[in-house]
């Protein structure tokens, strides 16, 4: 179909094109990715059905503001690499961000044709550019401002950290990423699984920042191998970027918590993930609970419970749970990774919390005391609150428990920065407009400013903080160069 | 890549290394520890630090082959490199001059009881060490404990060098001949540390113990370290190691520690069969 002479009732008469995605049966027996991304074709046909709005209310609903009416027209018009370039004047991630962003909570939320009909896919659409990009070995790598002779230290390489990274560094300005795991990438690398984000799509990512001149030193953890001060008095930074993520995973406080084969999610996660435990004893040597046969349960409804229970659900649970205390339509999780849990056979009891943890004579887990909740009145959330159904107690048979109910957050940098401001749940509080905290020339944010949000919300943090430090460091030295 | 600038066997199965991180051995106090990964593949182990040289910009740690990743850190020699370390993690140990202080160290526990002893004696205390091993052979850091003790002892299990007994023995007949102690710190095995406890408990001795729970990160975002202390959960890696030993859930800390037992075995048996098949190990 050609992009120029469609009519609008042809446009509208186009379905929302269908992702290929591996069969659910085949998929819970592998670790590779679910979807198999949009052919070129479909994702033409896609682009097609975007009606080019005067006003493209999508834009306002992107973090980052992608310029989303102008990629989707080059795309309608087979002019792929001209989307690529669009797209990654706003995002540098899209390969990340088309996989992994809550596009129905944003650009999709607010798209015109969603209102009668199903609405573009946008989210769709940018990972394909991003795809394309990759797939095509021609990487189109930004170009570079003169060097400033200014000097910013990323702490975390996670989303946040490297969105930061990418635009100081573009701005001139020699950019040093500390991270305090082995492995670059954040919550990227441990925490998202392979199935949904392939590592080497971060990898690659990972390469074009290189090329960009960025360094990397894993294996430094800022708090405790150096401080903020020291990266600026000793170090010779000018400026400090803090995007270490949440850290801290919350537990419940009931009974029984501490029993064996009760673990946070963060740590089934990175073993499964980071460490590679799914190859223990082969390319590993790092251990995961042994889930073949078991019934694991997973608390939480958030894109990590998903993670956390399709994971378990690969390595061979018979039984894989869901215990979320609200319904289907408050779960935090995206739409589609909640279809996809469905899909390969998670088994979900909602409105649903435990109240113990119980084990045997050794310790170990064997099951689950829950009970049953009902909605009541809406909380300061807007979310209904779930209230207890007296009489509903029942005992869940499980030999993993896997807490995924959110993060605090990580003490390192705030005990040995006691400058730096923090809230009452101790995320580090800073100006929103350019993500400067309470100390001179150090900036934040991503989850250790939000608590617990998505990869696009940190990106887009990152991406404000260096315009910010970039003012600061640069802005005058611009402004007389343009007299 | 870190070099290891020198390796040697303290005893059999226990051995010291020297290793190049020079951003650690600058910042490390005594009570600290670091991850290391030996390969690529390797799993993350954390190993407390035993000494450092900031001058030279290494550190010193002692492992003990106790499953497939120590035992082939064991096997590394001076210029091998291992893939990562990290640190320095962890509270540092809380020194002040307490007065008289006990430092007891079981089996390579003695290598971590030996920089906080040291502190301890740098901060005025009167220093008493007990150092405790199954035999003769299996005893370390004898020098260095006395060079930092006013009073050290050696305890052996089967008698063959020092006190024929354990290291609680010791303890409770320094207690019985009068000596006031203000503070104990006791590092090991499991059952000793909780042993230890429940010596000073009646006598309302402050104690202290590092914790040895398994762990990934160090930096408090896996929450596989936490233990109970009081009755309240606390994180291995960022609350402690170090926690007052008469609040301790030691039996808690012992049961989550076995939870790999079985894989943990699987994997050694598998590596030491290897080794035989190649001769090396």
């Amino acid at each position: 179909m050609d992009a120029r002479k469609i009519t609008a009732k042809e446009r509208m008469a186009i379905p929302r094109q269908e992702m290929p995605a591996q069969d659910p049966q085949v998929r819970i027996g592998n670790f590779q990715e679910v979807h198999l991304g949009l052919t070129p074709e479909l994702a033409q046909m896609e682009a097609l059905r975007c009606i080019q709005c005067k006003d493209p209310v999508c834009i306002a609903g992107c973090p980052v503001n992608i310029k989303i009416d102008q990629f989707i027209k080059l795309i309608a018009e087979g002019d792929f690499m001209g989307a690529v370039r669009k797209v990654k004047e706003d995002n540098v991630l899209p390969s990340i961000c088309g996989r992994v962003c809550p596009q129905e909570d944003q650009c999709e939320k607010v798209c015109v044709i969603g209102k009668k009909h199903e609405p573009v896919a946008i989210g769709n659409l940018e990972r394909f550019v991003g795809d394309y990009e990759r797939l095509s070995g021609q990487r189109i790598d930004p170009v570079l401002a003169p060097p400033t002779g200014k000097k910013v230290a990323v702490v975390g390489s996670g989303p946040a950290g490297l969105s930061c990274a990418n635009d100081l560094a573009q701005f001139g300005h020699k950019v040093v990423i500390f991270e305090a795991l082995h492995e670059l990438g954040g919550v990227l690398m441990y925490g998202i699984p392979e199935f949904r984000l392939p590592k080497e799509i971060v990898r690659e990512e990972l390469d074009g920042l290189r090329r960009m001149g960025i360094e990397f030193r894993t294996d430094v953890v800022v708090g405790r191998t150096i401080t903020v001060d020291e990266l600026m008095e000793e170090e010779g930074f000018d400026a400090v970027f803090i995007g270490v993520g949440a850290g801290l995973p919350w537990f419940m406080g009931i009974p029984g918590e501490n029993l064996v084969g009760v673990l946070a999610a963060n740590e089934f996660l990175t073993r499964v993930n980071l460490m590679k435990a799914y190859d223990f004893m082969k390319s590993s040597d790092t251990p995961v609970f042994d889930c073949k046969g078991k019934s694991v349960a997973v608390f939480g409804g958030g894109n990590t419970a998903m993670d956390a229970v399709r994971t378990a659900k690969r390595l061979g649970a018979e039984h894989a749970y869901i215990v979320y205390r609200r319904s289907e339509a408050e779960m935090p999780a995206r739409e589609e990774e909640i279809h996809h849990a469905q899909k390969e056979g998670i088994e979900f009891m909602l409105q649903t919390i435990p109240l113990e943890f119980v084990g045997d004579d050794k310790a170990w887990l064997t099951g689950v005391q829950c009970q049953k909740m009902a909605l009541g009145e809406p909380d300061d959330s807007g979310r209904r609150r779930p209230v207890p159904v007296p009489g509903s107690e029942f005992l869940l048979p499980i030999d993993m428990a896997i807490i995924s109910i959110g993060n605090g957050s990580n003490p390192l940098i705030k005990q040995t920065t006691p400058d730096i401001e923090v809230s009452k749940k101790e995320t580090i509080v800073v100006d929103v407009n350019t993500m400067q905290t309470s100390k001179e020339n150090v900036y934040a944010g991503g989850d250790i400013v939000t608590g617990g949000a998505t990869v696009i919300l940190a990106m887009g943090a990152g991406r404000t903080a260096a315009a910010a430090i970039n003012e600061k460091l640069a802005g005058t030295a611009q402004n007389f160069s343009e007299w | 890549m870190y070099r290891i600038v020198s390796a040697i066997f303290l005893a059999e199965n226990i051995k010291k290394f020297e290793i190049e991180a020079p951003r650690i051995a600058k910042k490390r106090k005594a009570g600290q520890f670091v991850i290391i990964r030996i390969e690529q593949n390797g799993e993350r182990i954390p190993l407390t630090i035993a000494d450092s040289d900031p001058e030279k910009g290494t550190i010193t740690i002692i492992a003990q082959g106790a499953g497939k990743s120590t035992r082939e850190l064991n096997r590394k020699e001076a210029g091998d490199s291992i893939a990562d370390v990290v640190g320095p993690l962890g509270t540092p140990s809380h020194i002040e001059h307490f007065g008289t202080a006990v430092s007891i160290g079981g089996g390579v526990g003695t290598a971590i009881a030996y920089p906080t002893a040291a502190a301890l004696k740098e901060a005025g205390n009167y220093v008493i060490t007990i150092n405790g091993a199954r035999s003769k052979d299996l005893v370390i850091l004898e020098e260095e404990m006395k060079a930092v003790s006013d009073e050290a002892y050696i305890t052996t299990d089967d008698g063959s060098y020092g006190f024929h007994g354990f290291v609680t023995q010791k303890l409770q007949e320094l207690i019985d001949s009068g000596k006031k102690i203000d503070f104990v710190l006791a590092i090991g095995p499991i059952p000793m540390m909780r042993a230890v406890a429940e010596v000073t408990r009646p006598y309302g001795i402050k104690t202290v113990v590092s914790l040895n729970p398994i762990m990934i990160d160090g930096t408090g975002m896996c929450g596989g370290c936490r233990v109970t202390v009081g009755n309240e959960i606390k994180f291995g890696c960022i609350d402690g190691p170090e926690f007052d030993a008469h609040q301790v859930d030691f039996k808690n800390l012992a049961d989550r520690n076995r939870i790999y037992h079985h894989e943990e075995k699987e994997a050694d048996e598998a590596f030491a069969h290897r080794c035989n098949l190649t001769g090396k190990a």
